[in-house]
């Protein structure tokens, strides 16, 4: 059953997700812009700026590129809605896409239709994870737009090409594709046993605040290698050379079988859009991904 | 930038007005303004069907805006440019086909653009990848829309617009292609950094 309460928290984080940066990666692109030194960068950082200006005093979305609508959904044993919040969320992205409005991105396979509501066959994305024993709800949701989404990828190496393995697979990533999809780059790394595993971990990896590191040292000093290195290329923003590339790097990993090595990438645009919203038993809530929420 | 300073292009476009610009320079459009994406390639390069809008002298944009239907008429919304390599398997033989002179997207394109551009004096341009709500609000009036039974972001959307940009040449009327020469550079960056951090990551159980 659709939850009407339920339902104009998810639109409201919709919205806000569509029209407004994240808090991180707004500030993470300020920092970016300060330090950039070369002329056509700083412009096109201001380019930046003043888009998003008028995105929030016009309340339109911030790129005309919603993307397709994944909710990564933590749910506690005892939520007292769990058994709603599949069709609340469907509901939510159809009417939404109405009321922000969000462009159609939802194409049905085979027939190449256009649903015209962002939602249809698994659209949008929902992944669930159970928190045992919890009584509240926690969603990311991520716009995953076409231009961002197209270098993603992921590859099974053989242990023997060892981690250089995964640095040159991330370098010949962004260089040839990620330069079209709007930089500074937000880059996920996920390792693990397969393709899939990998995936899903660089999108995890994605999820994570700019500016957070993984626990791990040397994953910690691997993210900080492999940004500044790719920093060191200048690819500036909308890669049109500058002195800076990336927004960060993130890694996210899985122990994995001895005879493979599964590397994954997922990044996002400058315009990186998720929200994050942590939602109560009692559906008082709190958006924790926009410190202004509109 | 002041208005009085920006170098403005306007449509009909004649080679005149386009044949000095070098890859790098900024200029803005006002005129006509149409957009076209995957299926508008192929429906051109491969039916020859051809929208009710003479593309000749024109400028396209590779764009799927977001548009509001009000009791006035289409709104724009929200309009950036779409990933402009994914028209490149077709772009050479739509620039011959239609005659069009300035064609708009982000990210670069490649030696197939390149080469038509050349021959037939067009120009790709970048506008910066994003900017929605910027580029909507340069966007004066929809005037028209062909081939809506491809969804609101395939559709052939007719605009005017007065000052869009900034456009960023990307490749010139010589065939000269910026993100061919960025890319390059990159390379080179690339093999210095690997160089540095390869030794940092041999990790091994040894
Ligand atoms: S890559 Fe990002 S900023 Fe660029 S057009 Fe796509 S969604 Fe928008």
């Amino acid at each position: 059953m659709v939850n009407s309460k339920l339902e104009s928290i998810i639109s409201k984080i919709i919205a806000c997700t569509a029209i407004e940066l994240p808090t991180d990666v707004y500030e993470s692109l300020q920092t970016m812009q300060k330090n950039e030194t070369q002329p056509l960068a700083s412009e096109l950082y201001s380019c930046i700026f003043d888009n998003l200006d008028k995105a929030t005093a016009l309340k339109r979305p911030l790129c005309q590129d919603t993307g397709v609508l994944q909710f990564f959904v933590k749910c506690g044993t005892k939520f007292p809605f769990l058994d709603d919040i599949e069709e609340t969320l469907i509901a939510a992205v159809r009417n939404s896409t109405k009321s922000v409005p969000l462009r159609h991105n939802s194409v049905d396979c085979f027939t190449e239709r256009n649903t015209g509501d962002n939602t249809g066959a698994l659209s949008p994305w929902i992944e669930w994870e159970i928190a045992k024993g919890m009584n509240d709800l926690h969603i990311d949701l991520y716009m995953a737009g076409g231009g961002c989404s197209l270098p993603g990828r992921s590859k099974v190496l053989m242990p023997l090409e060892g981690y250089e393995g995964v640095v040159k697979f991330v370098f010949d990533t962004i260089v040839e594709w990620g330069i079209n999809a709007c930089p500074p780059l937000v880059v996920g790394v996920g390792i693990g046993t397969c393709a899939a595993t990998a995936a899903l971990l660089s999108k995890k990896a994605l999820l994570r605040k700019i500016g957070t590191h993984n626990q791990d040292p040397k994953a910690r000093d691997m993210e900080i290698r492999l940004k500044n290195g790719l920093d060191s290329i200048g690819i500036g923003p909308l890669g049109l050379t500058g002195s800076q590339s990336v927004q960060c790097v993130n890694i996210e990993f899985a122990s994995h079988h001895p005879a493979t090595l599964g590397v994954g990438i997922t990044v996002g645009c400058w315009a990186t859009r998720r929200g994050s919203v942590h939602i109560n038993s009692d559906l008082t809530y709190t958006i924790l991904s926009h410190a202004n929420s509109i | 930038m002041d208005n009085s300073k920006k170098k403005i292009i306007t449509t009909p476009i004649c080679d005149e007005q386009i044949l000095d610009l070098k890859i790098g320079d900024i200029v803005y459009l006002t005129g006509m303004l149409a957009t076209c994406r995957d299926d508008g390639h192929r429906r051109v390069v491969e039916s020859s069907r051809f929208p009710n809008f003479d593309l000749r002298g024109m400028s396209i944009l590779h764009a799927g805006p977001i548009v509001k239907t009000t009791p006035y008429g289409y709104e724009m919304i929200s309009i950036g440019p779409t990933t402009s390599r994914r028209m490149e398997a077709y772009e050479g033989a739509f620039i011959e086909k239609t005659s069009v002179k300035i064609i708009i997207g982000k990210g670069g394109m490649g030696t197939n653009t390149a080469e038509a551009c050349k021959k037939h004096k067009a120009l790709h341009c970048i506008f910066p990848g994003g900017c929605a709500v910027t580029a909507a609000t340069e966007v004066e009036k929809i005037v028209g829309l062909e081939w809506e039974d491809f969804g609101m972001p395939e559709a052939f959307w007719i605009m005017s617009v007065k000052n869009f940009g900034p456009l960023i040449v990307s490749i010139d009327t010589n065939g000269n292609n910026l993100f061919e020469l960025n890319k390059s550079t990159f390379n080179i960056k690339k093999d210095l950094a690997l160089r540095e951090i390869l030794p940092h990551v041999h990790f091994s159980h040894n």
